[in-house]
Parts: C-alpha cells; sequence; structure tokens
C-alpha cells in the first residue's frame, strides 16, 4: 500500500477508533455495568462517575506510561546488563558505568555538555532579553520579532546547513563563499579558517547555532514577561529620576526573575537532548562530542546497549533536578 | 512607561539601531541559504552569495563555437556567434586570447590566433573569427574576458531535487514520507490528549493531584532514553521499524506537553459553564464533546502547531523508529544528513533540499504565529 494511504487510513482509523472508544465505553458504562435506573439508580450513578474519569485517561495514560515511565525503568535495568551473545542478558551491575567513566571520548562529552549548559541557556536568555526589551520600543517592533523567532520553526537540521555554509572555508587564493571567513579576512584575518575542525572553540561555533534558533523562544516568553509589569512601579522609579538602564535592571528584571528561570530551564533541557546539531555538523569529531551523540554513537554504531543505557541513564540525572523543581511548583501552585 | 525614551532622541536611535543590527544578524543566515538556492553550482563555489546581488566583474574562459560550424565567406574562413549563453547580458571589458596576457585587448579590436587567422571580440561577446584557411580540431580557440555579468538567478536547482525522478538527490519521496509521519502523528495525540485533559481538569477523583504531578515529571524526561526499550518492544510486538512505529513512539512522546497545555487551558474555563450543563441534565461526554472541546480551540491549535514543528523536523525518532535498511521511508532531515555526509561540497543540491525541508515550516510559522506564541506561554513550565 502507498505510504500517503496508509497514512490517511491511519488518521481514519486512529480518530474514528479514539472516537469509538470513548463514545462506546461511556455508553457502556451508563446503560449497561451501572445503569441509571432500577432500584439501585443513585448508587449506580455514583459509581459510573468514580469509574469515568479513569475510561477518560485510559489511552493517555497507556501511551505516556509505555512511551515514557516505562523506558526510564527498563533503560536503568538495560544500564546494568550486558547482552550476551546469542540472546538474552547478563547482569553486570556496574560494569558499563565503569566501562564508560574509563573513556576519554565520555569525559569529552560531559565537559563540552557543561559548556553547552552554561553558555547556550545564558547567551539565547541574555541576547532574548535584549531583543524583547529592544523590540518593545519601537514601531516596526512586531516585524523584528517575528524574523528574530523566524529560526525557532526551522529543523535542527536545517540550521546546521545553514550554517555550514557560513562557516565554509575555501583555500586562501580563492574566493571565500562562508560568509564568516569573508568577514575575518576583511576585518584583517590573514588566511581562511576551517572553523568547525579547531578543537575547544569549534564547541562554541556549534553552540552558536542553538542560540541563534532559541532566542526567539526567550524573547516571546520574556516579552509577555516584560508587558506584564505593573506600569505604577516604572513610573514611580521615573519620577525618582531613574535613568533607562537603571529601570530595567533595578524595577524590570527584578520582577520577571521567575519567567527568566522558566525560560533558563527551558533551554537547558533542550541543550541536554541537543543531538541533531552535532551529528549533522562533525559527528563529535574534531572534539566536539556531546553526551547525546555519544550515546545514539554507542546505542546504533558501536550497538553496545549497557553503555547507550548507562550514558542515557546519566542524561535522565542531569534532568532530574530540574524536574523535581517542576514538580515542586506544579504542587505548590495547586494548592 | 514605554517611551522613556523618547525624552531622549540619541538613545532612541540607539535602540532602531540595535534592533536593526539583531535583525539583520537573525536572518542574513537564512537568507544566504535562499540566495544560494538559486544559484548555480559554479556561482556558488567561486563567490560569496552576498555577491550575487549585485552585478559582478569576473574573469572567465570562454570558447568560441567549434570548428564544425565554420562557414566560407569570401574566401575565407569563419566562425562567428556569440561568447555568452543565450539571454546572457554581460559586458567585456577586456579580453584576450593567452593566458598570460587575459587583458590585452579592447572590445572592437581584433587579435592574431595562436593557430591562425584573426578574432574579433565586441563588449556584448559577439565574435567572428577568420581564418584563410579552415580551422581545425574540434574545440574553438580559447577567449579570455574580463565581463561585469548582472545577477543572475536559476530555479534548475528545485527542478533537480525536486522533480528528478531517479536521481539520488530526489527530495520528492522524502517529502512525501515526512509529510506521512507528520499528520497521523500532529491529529492522534490530540484527541486523546483532550480527554484526559478534559478528566484532569473537571472531573473528581483520588489521585488526581498525583498524576499531574507526574505528568509534569514526564514533560522533561529525555526521549534518549526511550529508544532501545521501544525499539526493543516495537520488534518484539512485531510491528518492526515503519510508520506505524513511529506514529506511536511521537504520540508517546508528545502526550505529557499535549495534555498539560490542554489542561491548563481547560481548567481556566469558566466553572459556571460546566456546572450549569451538568445541572441540565448533559452528560460528561456531551460536556466534553460540545462544550469542551470547541471552547479549548486556541490551546488544542497551540498544541497541534508545536507537535507539527517537531514531528517535521525531528531527526532522531525518525531515524530509529522509521528508517530501515531499504532507505525507502526516509525523512527529509535525514536525507539531508546524508547529503552532508556525501555531497558535502554541492551546495547547490544542499541548500536547496534544505529549504524545500524548511520552507512548510515556515509558512505554518508565519501563518499561525499567534497560536505558537500562546503554546509556547502556556507550556514553559511555571
Amino acid at each position: 500500500m502507498h505510504p500517503a494511504l496508509q497514512g490517511l487510513l491511519t488518521i481514519a482509523i486512529g480518530v474514528s477508533g479514539c472516537v469509538g472508544y470513548f463514545y462506546l465505553s461511556n455508553q457502556f458504562l451508563d446503560k449497561v455495568l451501572f445503569p441509571a435506573r432500577g432500584p439501585n439508580a443513585g448508587r449506580n450513578i455514583n459509581r459510573a462517575n468514580m469509574i469515568r474519569p479513569w475510561l477518560f485517561l485510559l489511552p493517555a495514560l497507556a501511551a505516556i506510561g509505555l512511551y515514557l515511565a516505562y523506558p526510564v525503568v527498563e533503560t536503568l535495568r538495560l544500564s546494568l546488563t550486558d547482552r550476551v551473545a546469542g540472546g538474552g542478558y547478563q547482569w553486570v551491575g556496574l560494569a558499563n558505568y565503569v566501562q564508560m567513566v574509563a573513556e576519554p571520548k565520555f569525559w569529552e562529552a560531559m565537559r563540552n555538555n557543561m559548556f553547552w549548559l552554561i553558555v547556550v541557556p545564558a547567551m539565547s536568555t541574555a541576547f532574548g532579553l535584549l531583543a524583547a526589551q529592544l523590540t518593545d520600543r519601537i514601531r516596526w517592533g512586531n516585524i523584528a520579532k517575528a524574523l528574530i523567532f523566524m529560526p525557532m520553526a526551522i529543523s535542527f537540521v536545517g540550521a546546521s546547513v545553514i550554517w555550514k555554509l557560513i562557516y565554509d572555508a575555501r583555500p586562501a587564493e580563492q574566493d571565500q563563499i562562508g560568509i564568516l571567513n569573508a568577514l575575518y579576512l576583511f576585518f584583517g584575518g590573514t588566511e581562511p579558517q576551517t572553523w568547525l575542525t579547531i578543537p575547544f572553540w569549534n564547541n562554541f561555533f556549534l553552540m552558536g547555532i542553538l542560540i541563534w534558533i532559541q532566542t526567539g523562544f526567550a524573547m516571546v516568553i520574556l516579552s509577555a514577561a516584560l508587558r506584564g509589569i505593573p506600569e505604577e512601579t516604572v513610573e514611580a522609579a521615573v519620577l525618582d529620576g531613574a535613568n533607562p538602564f537603571q529601570i530595567f535592571f533595578k524595577i524590570k528584571v527584578p520582577q520577571i526573575w521567575n519567567t527568566i528561570l522558566v525560560v533558563w530551564t527551558t533551554i537547558t533541557i533542550l541543550v541536554l537532548k541537543v543531538f541533531d546539531i552535532v551529528f549533522a555538523m562533525t559527528n563529535g569529531q574534531w572534539e566536539t562530542q556531546v553526551l547525546a551523540n555519544y550515546m545514539y554513537d554507542k546505542m546504533f554504531r558501536a550497538n553496545d546497549w549497557g553503555v547507550g543505557s548507562a550514558s542515557a541513564m546519566v542524561i535522565m540525572l542531569l534532568v532530574t533536578p530540574i524536574l523535581v523543581w517542576n514538580i515542586r511548583n506544579v504542587r505548590r501552585e495547586m494548592e | 512607561m514605554s517611551d522613556i525614551a523618547g525624552t531622549k532622541p540619541a538613545l532612541r536611535w540607539v535602540v532602531q539601531a540595535s534592533v536593526i543590527f539583531l535583525v539583520v544578524l537573525w536572518i542574513v543566515p537564512t537568507l544566504g541559504l535562499l540566495i544560494s538556492s538559486f544559484r548555480t553550482a559554479d556561482q556558488i563555489a567561486t563567490s560569496g552569495w552576498w555577491k550575487s546581488l549585485f552585478p559582478s566583474e569576473q574573469n572567465l574562459t570562454l570558447r568560441t563555437a567549434a570548428p564544425d560550424t565554420q562557414i566560407q565567406e569570401n574566401g575565407m574562413y569563419v566562425i562567428e556567434g556569440n561568447l555568452f549563453d543565450e539571454g546572457q547580458k554581460a559586458t567585456i571589458s577586456k579580453w584576450g586570447v593567452s593566458s598570460r596576457a587575459v587583458d590585452a585587448f579592447e572590445p572592437g579590436q581584433t587579435a592574431e590566433l595562436r593557430r591562425g587567422g584573426t578574432i574579433t571580440v565586441d563588449a556584448n561577446g559577439n565574435y567572428k573569427a577568420e581564418n584563410a584557411e579552415e580551422f581545425t580540431g574540434n574545440r574553438g580557440p580559447r577567449v579570455f574576458v574580463s565581463a561585469e555579468l548582472p545577477p543572475e538567478f536559476t530555479l534548475d536547482n528545485y527542478h533537480k531535487v525536486l522533480l528528478a525522478e531517479d536521481s539520488t538527490d530526489s527530495m520528492g519521496r522524502a517529502f512525501f514520507n515526512t509529510l506521512t509521519v507528520t499528520i497521523p502523528a500532529t491529529i492522534i495525540p490530540i484527541l486523546v490528549a483532550a480527554f484526559a485533559a478534559y478528566a484532569l481538569a473537571w472531573m473528581e477523583f483520588p489521585g488526581r493531584a498525583l498524576l499531574i504531578a507526574a505528568i509534569v515529571g514526564l514533560l522533561v524526561v529525555p526521549l534518549q532514553l526511550a529508544l532501545i526499550p521501544l525499539l526493543k518492544f516495537h520488534l518484539n510486538i512485531g510491528i518492526g521499524k515503519g510508520y506505524l512505529g513511529v506514529w506511536l513512539a511521537h504520540t508517546g512522546f508528545g502526550m505529557p506537553l499535549a495534555i498539560y497545555l490542554l489542561r491548563s487551558y481547560m481548567a481556566s474555563l469558566p466553572r459556571d459553564l460546566i456546572e450549569n450543563a451538568r445541572v441540565d441534565g448533559a452528560s460528561e461526554f456531551q460536556i466534553f464533546t460540545k462544550l469542551i472541546l470547541p471552547l479549548s480551540f486556541p490551546a488544542l491549535a497551540s498544541f497541534a502547531i508545536l507537535q507539527f514543528l517537531w514531528t517535521w523536523n525531528d531527526l532522531l525518532v525518525a531515524k530509529v523508529f522509521l528508517i530501515d535498511a531499504s532507505g525507502q521511508t526516509t525523512v527529509m532531515t535525514n536525507r539531508i544528513v546524508e547529503l552532508l555526509g556525501t555531497r558535502g561540497g554541492n551546495w547547490e543540491i544542499l541548500a536547496t533540499a534544505a529549504f524545500v525541508s524548511i520552507i512548510v515550516p515556515l509558512i505554518v510559522f508565519f501563518a499561525m504565529q499567534k497560536y505558537l506564541v500562546r503554546g509556547l506561554l502556556a507550556g514553559s513550565v511555571k
């Protein structure tokens, strides 16, 4: 069957299956299992209402349980086992973790990830805050916002191609076609650089791509927060003779501090999962490895599920503080 | 309040200039790719895309027509024609017939050819080579020109990338595959999540708060953890790698965000509305389909656009759950990564392929920006 047809069929089956399930299960509950008539009508209605939420929740919980909750446990188990030739698994305790921390590539990935975790959220938030504050003050601000926001729609892979053209290097005697080298030579550089192969600094050229993508996100969220600041606070500061910089840093920023934290953590989570950019640009060569790509390497190239799972658990461990923080916030909000 | 800077014109100009600078910085990368996709391989390889917007002075090595096109005129052998392709409007400033003196002659002058005869070249590229004896060889004599060429763009790359049937560069199939992955993977989770979100927002039952907390927690679980266990699971139950697997995976991975977004929105709907409907005897199912679902349209649209962008742009999930060894089910992101590996130097193919893949999300983005912003505002956990 043609995939497109298969896709349409899936939509039809999926949608009608969902609607059918919800409709029929509700009918079954109300008409057959606990009918709202006869001697026990009152009791039946109550019972039906106790079960109904779970009917509504069942498909979603099944999907979440199977596709997110179960894998966490299973990955933990896999990280403590090794595949045995001929099938089956063997308990190896922490051997996979020991093997992983003995690898220089792992520590390279850890080091780079730390830089990613500091630089990308910080720069994206800073640029986003700057763009939000500046665009709010000018007439064509909305157009400017849309243009800065636009990279959000571009895939990491597409962005990688875009930036690979920027970082392109040609031999010195030829015309440069990468704009970075052209500018570098124009401003007095002596010879064209192959930016992506300069160890250590190349990491920052890769980070630039994610900052370019994420600044728009930070800007949109922070711009909404800036507009939510009560005007009285700013007016009072103006009357007291504060200059624009003081107003921005001493009046506005403290009031949106919570939103800045939210933006920061959201980008942090994204950074931990960043895979496509490194995979497409350098594939971890020239000391640009990061955890997510290291894990992919182990799992699907080296076929070492044990160490792959162990490195996935490291990523999980790194997001756990944010996870706990989020849950605490939500619980506090709901009380 | 917004115009504290209004009192200081200097500061206002600084703000304007900074925004212009930021915007330029942010769109130039994409612009470079877009422009490159309309240039020929030669143009991309020899000059920066920013130069293609202006007429450029170029040194070219061209040839006259081959000797077998020569005609006899008044006892002389003559080759006549134009050095440039048809429709190309170039202006020659200097020219020559030897690689050691490429700018020896002005337009309109006549030069001796090394292998006998003479040639005259005009500024517009018209030439006339004359020889008392017959021209020999199978290629015409070389002419070196310094010419000013107008900006020139072509649609050939798109033709090649999208339509070339047998070409390995073809993105046509990958485009449809991406579409096939994306649409079901966007629609199905919405429906499933909407019911769950309603239950979490408006039904009382024990364990509700705990469930909401769990969903918020799962919001940040890296999907890297799910790859191996789920691939194993898919292989065990016989789905293997394919569309069904990738649809299921996207549905599962998108579920926490969908429930979270929709629940927050539904919980903010007025309580009276729902309680009145309950008093009037509407069943929960009716309240949901007739009241909540239509009212939640903005939240549904927000999630739909986020999920669409995410599934369209995804590489990892497709690589793990969809693409098998046959390569028949490849998606665009994967094609582009392959092109980066095998045709890293062929910028005309790369740029065009990349642009084909980002044009759809860009259209969706500009058409539905309002909903995207709303979704992001609600989705970043407070």
